[in-house]
């Protein structure tokens, strides 16, 4: 085991205003968080902020001491999508996030980068042949788990960073369709950007009124927030580098520091829990982390690894 | 990279030998298959193929002068490795003329073991884009790519045009709105997924249950759907069950059609489409034999007089009585699916 992980902020998932993001970034900037991702993953109608704001955003943030990453689109099939993807890769300032191998072919040998985790990385053979593209660190899938990661972090390349999803809404899949749109009775082309109405997603419930996803664009995520905080002891012992938490509207700045908490011994791993159970929208779950659905919640103590 | 009009290859499924035989008996130009375990995207119980009727599936299939694909097209983990390996060597072994497949190390290990081996790109690989094509290209010399299904026609069109390599297409059967290898939606239900299991809301899952409100259907006790006396019941795929969203109660992520993009074949075919899958390896032979002659004549009619070419009344018939709901769509071809 090699010092403490370093804890991450993923990109935002939802649409939020301007004003809104600038002002949560200004917070962030002061949290106790070393990464931080920016920029648009899900859908590229979503333009409160464009590419110079968002590098401006990353200097300030850089400037507070944070290492910047730009995060990039996940779904591309537009000619102006992948225009707009190559503009990212040679901004020349800050390393990418691929999160579809379109951007891990651009920065190929040209700049090293990071694999979100919606690049699928299974296992030992797929990152040795990224890592000699150039990919410097890579996002687990969300839905592998511990025993895999495991044998991947034996068998990595050296050199290689290894970052965990630790805490939100988990994103489950995508579609050239959008949802949002579509429960709101408007088409994907004239959707009125009506994703903005949901900081965090729009809650899809079973019929007998069990929260099951969230709906957000042309992404679904899950509606139970992953939170991996009573697994800081595996993840530790497993030698993940990174910690990665996904802002929600409200409390990211509390879970950030929660996580800080519990990882310096400042809080114990059951005060840390209990802190952020008040703290998500509908629930909490592990499974993944454990082998099993997703959904799960498995008792944090009972599902401890030896 | 855009093909010849006259050689739109028809690749159909085959879930089981008899499968593969009226495939290539009512004029499948090529046929795809999987080993009967976790290594292919249709994982299912009684299905697939062992090394004795790959065999002979292969020998009757090449006797004819037809193609076999081997599916080995999930994601293999560390634990299960070495399994993946076996497939592909066995494919190779067998004389398979192709591999359609997703994972990236799996292509390495394919591309350095069997370098002769054409390697198809998996839809559940998901690449949309030129650039993600290239990816694959550059570094495993693909020879072919099967598109998503969420693509639209003018989409479509524009990568073939720039795909360094021919293009597949779907053209009928069961019809996924994620894109394909980006959805877990059944791994957070279940545990299982396409991706590390080969099935999507599985079998062993499911749960169907008489209540006073109706009959439910549960994927690990989530309830998918409810139904009234005189509704067809439908197979609990996940995304295809019916929730609640601002409290209304809808089909809120896919209504359950199939696709059917018969109509559109002179247009796949006039922008250099290289072949048209059609989807279903775990449907009956009969199934297969019946979808099989219908798209075999429109290819043919389409080849010989696209501009005269209209699906035949008795074609859509065939299709629609087999087709999932009943109901068939142009899915993301026609853009206001999208």
């Amino acid at each position: 085991m090699t010092g403490l992980p370093r804890l991450s902020l993923g990109p935002v998932l939802y649409y939020w205003p301007r004003e809104i993001l600038l002002g949560f970034y200004e917070r962030i900037a002061q949290s106790p968080v070393d990464i931080v991702y920016l920029g648009e993953t899900v859908c590229s109608k979503r333009r409160a902020l464009r590419g110079d704001d968002w590098l401006k955003l990353g200097e300030m943030l850089e400037s507070c001491g944070k290492e910047v990453v730009l995060s990039s689109l996940t779904l591309l099939e537009s000619a102006s999508e992948l225009g707009a993807l190559k503009r990212l890769c040679d901004n020349g300032r800050f390393m990418i996030e691929a999160n579809d191998m379109a951007a891990a072919q651009l920065l190929s040998g040209q700049h090293p980068f990071v694999c979100g985790p919606a690049v699928n990385l299974y296992n030992a053979g797929s990152l040795q042949v990224l890592a000699r593209l150039g990919m410097k660190r890579w996002v687990l899938s969300v839905e592998l788990s511990s025993t895999t990661l495991e044998s991947l972090q034996q068998q990595r390349p050296a050199g290689l960073e290894s970052e965990v999803f630790v805490f939100g809404r988990i994103p489950l899949a995508y579609s050239a369709r959008c949802f949002t749109a579509r429960a709101a009775n408007l088409a994907k082309d004239d959707c009125g950007l009506c994703c903005i109405d949901h900081p965090d997603g729009l809650l899809l419930e079973t019929r007998d009124q069990e929260p099951f996803l969230v709906l957000n664009g042309i992404q679904t995520q899950s509606a139970k927030t992953c939170n991996l905080v009573g697994a800081l002891d595996d993840l530790r012992r497993l030698d993940v580098d990174i910690l990665r938490i996904s802002p929600q509207s409200d409390h990211t700045e509390t879970v950030i520091q929660t996580f800080h908490d519990a990882l310096h011994g400042q809080c114990s791993a059951e005060d840390a829990e209990l802190r952020l159970q008040a703290l998500v929208p509908t629930g909490s779950c592990n499974g993944y982390w454990h082998g099993g659905a997703g959904m799960d919640n498995r008792d944090p103590q009972a599902g401890r690894l030896d | 990279m855009a093909t010849s009009a006259s050689h739109m290859e028809l690749v159909c499924p085959a879930g089981n030998l008899p499968s593969l035989k009226a495939a290539v008996d009512a004029g499948a130009d090529a046929v795809y298959m999987g080993f009967r375990n976790d290594t292919n995207a249709r994982h299912f119980a009684g299905l697939n193929f062992d090394d004795t009727t790959a065999r002979a599936g292969i020998a009757y299939a090449r006797q004819r002068g037809r193609r076999v694909f081997v599916a080995i097209n999930t994601y293999p983990q560390p634990a299960g490795w070495s399994r993946w390996q076996a497939a592909v060597d066995a494919a190779a072994e067998l004389g398979a003329d192709a591999l359609i497949v997703a994972d990236i190390g799996i292509m390495d290990y394919a591309a350095r073991r069997w370098p002769e081996l054409r390697l198809h790109l998996s839809v559940q690989a998901s690449a949309t884009n030129p650039e993600a094509i290239r990816f694959y290209h550059e570094n495993f010399s693909i020879q072919r790519v099967v598109l998503p299904r969420v693509l639209s026609l003018k989409q479509v069109q524009q990568l073939v045009v720039e795909s360094p390599v021919p293009i597949e297409v779907f053209g009928f059967g069961s019809l996924c709105v994620m894109v394909e290898g980006r959805c877990f939606l059944s791994s957070y239900a279940t545990g299982q997924s396409p991706n590390t299991f080969g099935a999507c809301s599985p079998a062993s899952a499911v749960r169907w249950q008489e209540t006073p409100r109706g009959l439910e259907s549960r994927l690990n006790n989530v309830l998918i759907d409810r139904y009234t006396p005189d509704e067809p019941a439908a197979y609990p795929t996940l995304c295809k069950g019916r929730f609640r969203v601002n409290d209304r109660t809808s089909y809120a992520i896919e209504e359950p059609t199939s696709l059917n993009t018969l109509a559109l074949l002179p247009e796949l075919q006039a922008m250099g489409v290289a072949a048209i899958k059609i989807e279903g390896r775990q449907r009956s032979p009969a199934y297969i034999k019946q979808v099989t002659a219908v798209w075999r004549a429109a290819l043919d009619m389409c080849r010989q007089a696209s501009h005269n070419y209209r699906p035949r009344a008795d074609w859509l018939e065939a299709l629609q009585a087999v087709s999932e709901g009943s109901q068939t769509t142009f899915g993301a071809y026609h853009r206001p699916w999208q």
